[in-house]
């Protein structure tokens, strides 16, 4: 027998309030191309993303402290494939433990030849420093920054 | 001293597995939900009156795109008139769900609970994009993360900490595909080689295309029940002796670096999940101990941090191992012997599916994959951001 379907669409709009914490993050990035933590006073860890509160301790965290803008790649991925709403491969991007950060940010390493996969793998190796550029017209979101090869 | 022995273990009466494939055009969701359910209670051989309660497994509504779907579940499960509840724990949901039948009859509350779910992610043409949005929107969101590339980022840490290289990934999905040959409900059976997975496209390196799990649609359903039921009416059935689930931290980046609270090369909290799991149940050495291992890996990297994290070895000794063939099927302790979720992954029941596939394997009903007089097995599941884990033991 035929058998039917049919096909639809989601597209829902949400305008998410970031919070005193991650507006204040995005201050500094939009208007001082800064890069700030927030330290949790009883671990003494500076959290990258900057967070409310420490999800180890489940204290406040109490002090801002700028990171970066150099720092080391801690994982690293690049993406050949095309999936629907997401960027246009290929593109590489992974995680950063910026100077003065107990924890690490995500964000694109740009500026690497990525036609090569092997090749391109050995330049992000997991523990190559990198530099956080930052974005000549700054928004206040975390595509502001990126990492290239220092 | 009681005369009667106690009786307050849980048992798996019935198992109903849907084939898994792509599509499946000739069922809509809850018809989906629904022919597992009948053959879940074919196989325990009851009368539906005896079902007092059902968990609902049904992971992120946007991959069925209908939401709160168990609305519709409800009907396909007769749930009307009875206790209902739905899990979602992402990809952990079917064993989550498993879990919650369990706490149901072991509290005392029921002694015949049904769980049962369905998915259909070959319906969903952005999965990637539904996963995308499980990641915080005011830090993370903006990057194009789902479960491939965070994955793949596993994968990158494993390699770098215990050598793990592109071939010992493709060694993974050569065993999977072999054993999912026999496996008439596996969704993807076609025999590959070493070749054939390094010479697929890339998708997020080191991940290939064969490295990933397909999208499937199928459902899943259970039967549990209490140990006196089973004795008073005579049923047959295996035992989950041993349970658990740990929760691990949201933050990916707090999993590296040089004091990491977990580290995502490992599968930490999975671990932990299986440490408990193995003290409930009384095992003490599970490589000497467990026969059979049913380990929730959507990605052939996963596999070997799920092996260590199931303490079948010390920690990148799964490497090695998997060389020798010690996981394949007639190798020391056969992994994922169904062919896996690598193999078959429909998300809500994926899970559900380790369990099921355990429970035959310890009972002995598991067909042309059957490890020889496997009598303990162990399955876990693992959810969100690799985030959310439980596991099991189970016995004949």
């Amino acid at each position: 027998m035929e058998l039917m379907s049919r096909q639809e669409t989601w597209n829902i709009t949400y305008t998410h309030a970031l919070g005193e914490t991650a507006s204040y993050f995005y201050v500094q990035l939009r208007d001082n191309a800064k890069i700030f933590g927030r330290r949790c006073a009883k671990s003494g860890k500076v959290l990258v993303p900057p967070r409310a509160f420490s999800d180890e301790t489940l204290q406040p965290t109490t002090e801002w402290v700028e990171v970066g803008p150099g720092g080391k790649i801690e994982a690293f991925t690049m993406v050949y494939e095309q999936f629907n709403n997401l960027p246009p491969p290929p593109y590489a991007f992974g995680y950063v433990l910026l100077d003065g950060a107990d924890t690490a940010i995500g964000g694109y390493f740009k500026g690497v030849d990525l036609a090569d996969p092997a090749k391109a793998a050995e330049k992000l190796a997991i523990g190559t420093r990198v530099m956080t550029k930052f974005a000549e017209k700054r928004t206040g979101d975390v595509l502001d920054f990126w990492f290239e090869l220092a | 001293m009681n005369i009667i022995s106690s009786r307050d273990r849980v048992g798996i009466i019935g198992i109903g597995q849907s084939e898994f494939r792509a599509r499946r055009d000739d069922a809509s969701y809850p018809d989906l939900v629904r022919e597992a359910v009948v053959l879940a209670m074919a196989d325990a051989k009851l009368d539906f009156d005896a079902i007092e309660g059902v968990v609902y497994s049904l992971s992120p509504d946007a991959m069925v795109g209908i939401g709160n779907a168990e609305r519709l579940g409800v009907d396909a499960v007769g749930g009307r008139s009875k206790r209902f509840l739905r899990i979602n724990t992402g990809g952990a949901t079917g064993i989550s769900s498993v879990t919650a039948a369990y706490y149901h009859i072991a509290s005392g509350a029921c002694d015949v609970v049904l769980t049962a779910g369905a998915d259909k992610v070959g319906e969903c043409g952005d999965s990637q994009t539904v996963l995308n949005k499980i990641w915080d929107p005011t830090y993370e969101r903006q990057l194009p993360l789902g479960t491939i590339n965070m994955l793949a980022m596993s994968a990158v840490r494993y390699m770098k900490m215990y050598g793990m290289t592109e071939e010992d990934m493709a060694r993974v999905t050569v065993k999977n595909r072999k054993q999912a040959a026999l496996n008439p409900r596996a969704h993807l059976r076609k025999i590959v080689s070493i070749d054939d997975v390094m010479s697929s496209r890339i998708i997020s390196w080191p991940l290939k295309l064969l490295d990933c799990c397909p999208q499937s649609s199928g459902g899943a359903a259970m039967v549990l029940a209490s140990e006196q039921y089973i004795h008073d009416n005579k049923l047959d059935a295996v035992w989950i002796t041993g349970l658990a689930t740990v929760a691990e931290t949201y933050w990916m980046g707090d999993r590296m670096g040089a004091d990491p609270t977990a580290e995502h090369a490992d599968a930490h909290a999975l671990a932990r999940s299986f440490q408990r799991s193995y003290k409930m149940a009384g095992i003490t050495d599970p490589a000497k101990q467990v026969h059979v291992a049913e380990l929730y890996a959507p990605f052939s990297n996963t596999e070997y941090h799920s092996i260590d994290a199931a303490a079948l070895c010390k920690k990148g000794e799964s490497i090695a191992m998997m060389r020798n063939g010690e996981f394949e099927l007639g190798g020391r302790i056969p992994v994922n012997t169904s062919g896996g979720t690598l193999c078959t992954n429909a998300i809500a029941v994926t899970a559900m599916a380790r369990v099921a596939e355990t429970a035959l394997q310890v009972w002995g009903r598991a067909g042309a994959h059957q490890v020889n007089g496997a009598k303990l097995g162990i399955a876990s599941g693992n959810g969100g951001d690799h985030q959310i884990f439980g596991t099991m033991v189970l016995e004949a």
